[in-house]
């Protein structure tokens, strides 16, 4: 997409070391499109010079243009082989094209830091400060990005080539199609010409030869993608006047059979994806709770800031990302540990301060701890204002791995499962391998006794809190990535993780982890049935009486400890 | 020691709720304005707050009302609709004012409404609607259906050529009977059912991940697909970025939102948005002189040149400067007189146009069609040609088309065109 070496396509293609594949490729392409279009004489394909002075006119009619005007201009542009149309129609696509008022010159302005350059002569040069970009709306997008497609189809990475593929197949129209076919041949990587036959065979479906149609439908028997899908569909429902569309028996009955067997890998890669939604909101609603599955838990303390603290997890993510505007793809790290301490000496804070006080007096627990949370509230709107701040997400974070036509999974998603994950692990190494887990464990099932052993248990009481919190902290960061921060960020999460740990079972971590994401995938698994809004009422429902039937949760507490 | 902590609270709680009531001047007109200053709506209320001290301001540097100077009483109902008609009640019977800027959801406008009914004030308010309400006490200068969701649905079948639709929306009153409306005109213009999904979200709903997949299917069947979304609040966020994640574009599936405006982009980070649509009467980046002036205004006021201006706030300027019009015209601030007064005065509004108050107290608008840019900003992409005069009462849905609201020759909010009977909202 990015035109990254257009300075050295410029170079090959214009240069003294005869034509390179690029060019040679643009050559053939040019004659083909002349050939099909008959916009252009075929003896430009021959001198590209003589295209240059038109591609400069072109280019800087643009500011100018009305929108329509612009599509026609792209339209007149993308059929040049001028190795300057490019890098200008990518800058185009994301506003980095500027020009400023009566000025003729055109510039490009750089994707990050570095001089701009002028679009025409290539030659770096500082835009003028009253340069704006020139407008695009979405119909030019698309135009754009078609055509930038057929630059890209002869791109040397093969990543690009194939985005321009699927690109190409989502608006296939007849040049484009002869573009494809002429890349055919020369295309060397597999899965690239695996795209371009597909995107020829579908195509070929509206061939007017019966076993061409045969064929094109046998090619893409096992193709995943959506429009194979709907022409698919297409050839064999009946249209308007109550024929199918497709006339040959043969044809359709393969188009059918064709169409079950996508139509059943489908349904199978739809279950998968509606497994790793609940997972991912499962992993989301674990990570809440972890740190509620130890203070509530393990100590037994009710934190209704438990939310707050969460949300000050986010916003020191905030204001991490605002201490280095320049690093926002390390930021997200480096907020992990800010946060854990920011909301772990929160907690100690609060620990020491007022729950150390309350220690078997629940309501009152309850009680101070929800005036807590309501000054934590307040003073981050004091401080923050009442407004939701921008919390960046970091380009490694953003987008979307996909697995196949039918399935794809977020990567915030996938980072956050695995990310829970190794808190819960880490989480569970301290409290079962280090002697601070073995004192919180000896605490937390007889105090009296690990006081007797010699252990302070006032010092692991502040710290096991702190840590449950700091963990708080530590959801926020992830938090951050998914949901607004604002003031009112730990209430929507403090129902569910308390709902979480009492369905998991309160003082078990494995509890909270296999609670948490079954309460994921039973709501993601309604959610498509009965809506977002019921799925929640179903689940607190079902909750409900679960708790009737197993008042301790999934996995209850043994021994002796837990009768107390 | 706790007992004591939570007094302190409640005290610090109460006092903050007892702020800006200001000792009452003897010959002050007192403004009153309802907008919640915390909570969730705060982060879209508390501008409107400002925009009505703006021109409470701007209107006392000209010498005031009635040679009077105009005092502003702000309440804070705290995003709290309950509490909302109890601070109505306390600004028309303890405050004594003589007309109230406020609300913004549904929910706190109909939570008011018997209030403002019983203790005839005057409520202007400025926020499109889902319609279906005409209230002798209440002059609406926000959008009906037809002057916002109608013409956005129909510029996107006409220029987009959709085919294909889906209504998300956060599950309350407003969403739903738009919605109701939309799918009734959506029908009449002959698309099929299942050319139409309906789905409802949970107010500052966050994962979004099922929802946008069901969209992305949806939309993948080979008819152009559009999203009309009535989402409200700042679940808007994760929405939009879950549809950058899965790489769901503008061009793709456009998004054509209702309450989403300058100052809900102007925390975000718009990039993943750019090319989605918004449909309002206003937008900051209309290029007329009057919108330069009071942008102009609105930096000097706040002292930040960064605030941005949005739809409700124009609509707030809207509204006041019609009321202001309406007392100067019968000479008194008699809530009886003004409201009498209101229909039919005009007044300009930021875009070129006339805002003329009609009988059934809505208001003329533009409509326009808004692209994302990149700074936030919208780009015009569409616009009618001349004002749409608002209409209370929807024609699509089939209770309510025969239903009229005219307080000028009718007196009647709901009159019954067919059986010549006005129902509804006591009135006779």
């Amino acid at each position: 997409m990015i035109p990254r070496n257009w300075a050295k396509s410029l170079a090959s293609m214009g240069g003294p070391g005869g034509p390179s594949p690029a060019a040679l490729f643009g050559a053939i392409f040019i004659g083909i499109l002349s050939a099909v279009t008959l916009l252009l004489p075929a003896r430009a394909a021959d001198s590209p010079p003589a295209l240059q002075a038109p591609v400069q006119s072109l280019l800087q009619r643009l500011p100018a243009a009305d929108y329509d005007d612009k599509r026609q201009l792209i339209e007149q542009l993308s059929q040049s082989t001028d190795p300057r149309v490019r890098p200008a129609l990518a800058a185009l696509l994301d506003g980095r094209l500027v020009a400023a008022g009566a000025d003729p010159h055109l510039y490009i302005l750089p994707l990050q830091g570095g001089n701009a350059r002028d679009a025409i002569t290539g030659e770096e040069a500082p835009a003028p400060p009253d340069a704006a970009p020139i407008g695009v709306n979405n119909q030019l997008r698309k135009a754009l990005r078609v055509a930038l497609a057929k630059f890209e189809l002869a791109d040397p990475d093969v990543k690009v080539r194939r985005a321009a593929v699927k690109e190409i197949l989502r608006a296939p129209d007849p040049s484009i199609l002869a573009a494809l076919r002429a890349r055919a041949p020369l295309e060397t990587d597999a899965r690239v010409r695996a795209d371009i036959g597909a995107g020829l065979a579908l195509a070929d479906l509206g061939s007017a030869e019966p076993g061409q149609r045969l064929a094109a439908v046998e090619a893409l028997k096992d193709n995943l993608n959506p429009e194979v899908f709907n022409r698919l569909s297409a050839m064999v429902t009946a249209s308007d006047d109550g024929q199918p569309a497709e006339t040959d028996a043969r044809v359709r009955a393969a188009a059918a059979s064709a169409l079950h067997s996508i139509e059943s890998t489908r349904a199978i890669y739809a279950n998968v994806q509606t497994l790793l939604f609940g997972l991912s909101q499962g992993s989301i609603l674990v990570l809440a709770a972890i740190g509620l599955a130890i203070t509530f838990g393990v100590m037994g303390v009710i934190n209704m800031a438990h939310g707050e603290l969460m949300m000050l997890g986010a916003y020191a993510t905030y204001l991490v990302q605002q201490a280095m505007p320049e690093h926002i793809g390390a930021s997200i790290l480096v907020a992990i540990p800010v946060a854990f301490l920011v909301s772990g000496l929160a907690g100690v804070v609060i620990e020491r301060g007022i729950v150390r006080f309350l220690y078997g007096r629940p309501l009152e627990t309850l009680l101070a701890t929800f005036g807590v949370s309501l000054l934590l509230q307040q003073a981050v709107r004091d401080i923050f204002s009442a407004n939701n701040r921008s919390v960046i997400t970091p380009e490694w974070l953003a987008g979307s791995l996909e697995i196949n036509d039918a399935l794809s999974i977020t990567y915030n998603h996938l980072y956050i499962v695995i990310f829970t994950f190794g808190v819960f692990a880490l989480l569970q190494l301290v409290l079962r391998r280090t002697r601070f887990g073995l004192e919180v464990r000896a605490v937390s099932q007889n105090r009296a006794m690990a006081r007797a052993m010699g252990i302070r248990t006032g010092m692991i009481d502040a710290l096991t809190f702190g840590m449950g919190s700091g963990i708080a902290g530590v959801a926020g960061v992830a938090l951050s990535q998914l949901t607004n921060v604002g003031p009112n960020l730990g209430q929507s999460y403090i129902v569910d993780s308390f709902m979480v740990v009492v369905f998991g079972g309160v003082g078990n971590l494995w509890g909270t982890l296999l609670g948490g994401n079954a309460l994921g995938v039973v709501n993601k698994l309604l959610e498509p049935v009965s809506g977002a809004v019921l799925a929640k009422i179903f689940v607190l429902v079902f909750l409900i009486l679960f708790i009737q039937r197993r008042p301790r949760g999934l996995f209850p507490q043994k021994g002796r400890s837990a009768e107390s | 020691m706790i007992m004591k902590k939570h007094i302190a609270g409640a005290a610090i709680l109460a006092g903050m709720s007892l702020l800006g009531h200001g000792a009452a001047a003897a010959d002050t007109i007192k403004v009153g304005v309802l907008h919640s200053l915390s909570g969730t709506m705060a982060i879209s209320e508390t501008t409107l707050k400002d925009t009505v001290l703006m021109m409470i301001d701007e209107q006392n540097k000209k010498g005031g009302l009635l040679g009077k100077k105009l005092e502003a009483v702000v309440v804070d109902p705290a995003s709290n609709w309950p509490l909302f008609a109890e601070k109505a009640a306390e600004l028309l019977e303890k405050d004594k004012v003589s007309v109230v800027f406020g609300c913004w959801t549904s929910v706190s406008r109909k939570s008011v409404l018997p209030v403002f009914e019983k203790d005839d004030g005057l409520l202007f308010y400025p926020v499109q609607y889902e319609g279906e309400e005409s209230s002798k006490n209440v002059i609406y200068t926000g959008a009906a259906p037809n002057q916002q969701a109608i013409p956005a649905v129909d510029y996107l079948m006409k220029e987009v050529k959709v085919k294909r639709w889906v209504l998300e929306g956060t599950d309350y009153v407003y969403p739903r009977t738009t919605n109701k409306i939309l799918e009734a005109y959506l029908k009449l213009k002959g698309v099929k059912d299942e050319d139409i999904m309906v789905n409802y979200t949970p107010f500052g709903f966050s994962d979004w991940t099922a929802e946008v997949a069901k969209i992305k299917a949806f939309g993948s069947a080979g008819k152009k697909t559009a999203v009309v979304s009535t989402i409200n609040g700042d679940a808007n966020v994760p929405f939009y970025k879950e549809l950058g994640n899965e790489k769901i574009s503008a061009e793709d599936i456009p998004v054509v939102a209702f309450s989403v405006g300058e100052e809900e982009l102007s925390g975000l980070d718009t990039k993943p948005l750019v090319g989605h649509l918004a449909a309002w009467n206003y937008f900051m980046s209309i290029n007329t002189p009057a919108n330069k002036e009071w942008i102009a205004k609105w930096h000097a006021f706040t002292k930040n040149p960064k605030r941005t201006f949005n739809d409700p706030m124009e609509a707030t300027v809207i509204g006041f400067q019609l009321w202001a019009k309406a007392v100067t015209k019968v000479g008194s601030t008699d809530v009886e007189k003004v409201i009498a007064a209101l229909p039919g005065l005009e007044t300009a509004n930021l875009t070129g146009g006339v805002a003329k108050v009609l009988p059934n107290h809505h208001i003329t608008k533009p409509v326009y069609i808004g692209e994302v840019r990149g700074d936030g900003q919208f780009d015009i992409v569409w616009k009618t040609t001349a004002t749409v005069p608002g209409d209370a009462w929807s024609d699509y849905l089939p209770g309510s088309k025969d239903i009229e609201a005219d307080w000028v020759t009718l007196k009647c909010g709901n009159y019954n065109t067919k059986t010549k009977v006005c129902s509804g909202q006591n009135y006779k």
